[in-house]
């Protein structure tokens, strides 16, 4: 039994971790994740849930205390944003190097300074190196799905690499949204008991976790972990094919809208998809062919796939909403012309850097967005490689 | 000093670089790591047992409550041994290590 009820994007993922009930949450607040752990601890306090909930004095704390959890056999979670993600910043590699299957929401903000609270993904980008699985939601509804999913692509045997979900915060965490829910017993049999192969509290077969690797080893256990994300994409498709039996919505890397008979295409991840979604409609109404690839899974990168799905296409837009300061655009645009740099299609890219610390990207922007990919489509000249929109001059 | 065995490649090795046999410390000689060399001088030791004591590498052997003396594949030379060593004439003495004598064999 499924139902829809009205929820932000915070009341979500704190409704799915009490579906999911883990066994230690990690909780320490940041805006605009603060609600999350709020609302988590309140369920803790009713007794609604078992989970052991620890409060931890930062970030810092939050995912050392999740890494000891994991790492002693539990299924642990924890969440966060921006700055917090940041301080957490040593710790995630541990995460990711142990092979610790944890599950992080990540409600995305811009990191200071200065000082900003507001929707970009320039968290998401500080840990793009640290090995972890990033899914990135378009909505509640995908955040909620995706933090369902990830539970079962952490832990797979295959795979063992934390995962963080990600939605844009405010735009997603704090508006209301009518969401499909999955019935409590129907997550419990989807997501199962937690049983890890190796674990700390298995006294009959003691482990030591973390030891010292210096280079005799270390570049084996590297060579591991990308062993694993390759891995995960079987993974990730397989559990998306499981999940579309259980609620009817349909998973993959991407989401390709409008992409077959396109001309002209735009990529994005998080709720500006949603936008660009809804300026596509106009703009097919007028007969332009333009699509839009929505990045579900940004680690690991599915190069191929986007490689098979944008190969008829002209020029793509790649939206990033975060900067990389290597003057060539943002990390999604890095990795997308590095991903179409073999393929035999001539596709030309320019890159969009939109939407910095939480400045609105509407339907009209992203018309104008478009206009700018047209515009290389019509002269064949691209004047400019990287654009900004939306910043004055 | 023996070649070390081929170390094993990435596919046969423990995810995570989790040990998960306990206790083989034992089986990973760091005598190579020292530069100077514990040498018992047996005439002077009243065998108080506080080089075993200390040191941090349960690299002094004793049996029947007596030391008989250093395990050089686990000892790391850092001399604390020699340091807390009570008797009047030093039963320990620092030595520059040899090259070429290291480890036990």
């Amino acid at each position: 039994m499924t139902k829809r009820i009205a929820l932000t994007g915070n009341e979500a993922m704190a409704l799915v971790m009490k579906q999911i009930n883990p066994d230690v949450v990690a909780a320490y607040p940041i805006t605009p994740q603060t609600e999350i752990v709020q609302i988590f601890s309140q369920f803790v306090a009713d007794g609604e849930i078992d989970t052991e909930f620890v409060t931890v004095e930062s970030e810092h704390s939050a995912m050392s205390a999740v890494i000891g959890a994991s790492a002693a056999g539990a299924r642990a979670m924890t969440a966060t944003s921006a700055n917090g993600l940041a301080l957490m910043w040593e710790v995630v590699y541990i995460a990711a190097s142990c092979r610790l299957p944890i599950v992080m929401a990540v409600v995305n903000r811009a990191l200071s300074g200065p000082i900003n609270i507001h929707c970009d993904h320039s968290d998401a980008m500080g840990m793009r190196d640290s090995g972890w699985i990033q899914l990135f939601g378009e909505n509640a509804q995908e955040a909620y799905d995706n933090a369902l999913m990830a539970v079962r692509i952490a832990e797979h045997k295959d795979v063992m690499l934390p995962v963080a979900v990600n939605m844009d915060g405010f735009i997603i965490s704090h508006a209301v949204e009518n969401i499909e829910i999955v019935a409590n017993e129907d997550v419990r049999d989807f997501v199962g008991e937690y049983n890890p192969e190796r674990y700390l509290l298995d006294v009959q077969n003691p482990i030591t976790v973390g030891p010292v690797d210096l280079q005799d080893f270390y570049f084996e256990h590297k060579r591991q972990q990308v062993e694993a994300m390759k891995k995960a994409k079987n993974v990730i498709q397989k559990i998306a094919d499981e999940f579309v039996n259980l609620t009817g919505r349909k998973y993959s890397f991407f989401e390709e809208y409008y992409l077959d008979d396109a001309e002209i295409a735009l990529v994005a991840m998080g709720s500006a998809a949603g936008t660009a979604k809804a300026a596509i409609d106009e703009l097919r109404e007028q007969g332009i062919k333009v699509g839009l690839l929505k990045l579900r899974v940004f680690r690991p990168f599915p190069a191929e796939e986007i490689v098979r799905a944008l190969s008829h296409i002209k020029v793509v837009g790649v939206m990033d909403r975060a900067e990389s300061f290597n003057t060539m655009g943002g990390p999604l645009f890095s990795d997308m012309r590095s991903a179409m740099y073999d393929g035999e299609a001539n596709v030309r890219m320019i890159n969009i850097i939109y939407g910095l610390g939480g400045r609105d990207i509407t339907v009209t922007d992203i018309k104008n967005i478009i206009q700018k990919v047209k515009d290389v489509n019509n002269t064949g000249k691209i004047e400019n490689l990287v654009i900004h929109y939306g910043v004055r001059e | 000093m023996a070649t070390p065995a081929k170390k094993p490649g990435w596919r046969d090795i423990p995810i995570g670089g989790r040990i998960e046999e306990a206790g083989n410390a034992h089986k990973y000689h760091v005598g190579g790591w020292r530069i100077r060399r514990p040498v018992w001088v047996k005439e002077n030791c009243i065998h108080c047992l506080f080089c075993w004591v200390f040191c941090p590498d349960s690299a002094v052997e004793v049996h029947d409550g007596k030391m008989h003396g250093f395990d050089y594949n686990h000892c790391k030379g850092c001399g604390i041994c020699a340091q807390e060593c009570p008797a009047k004439d030093k039963a320990i003495e620092m030595r520059p290590e040899d090259v070429e004598n290291k480890f036990d064999n």
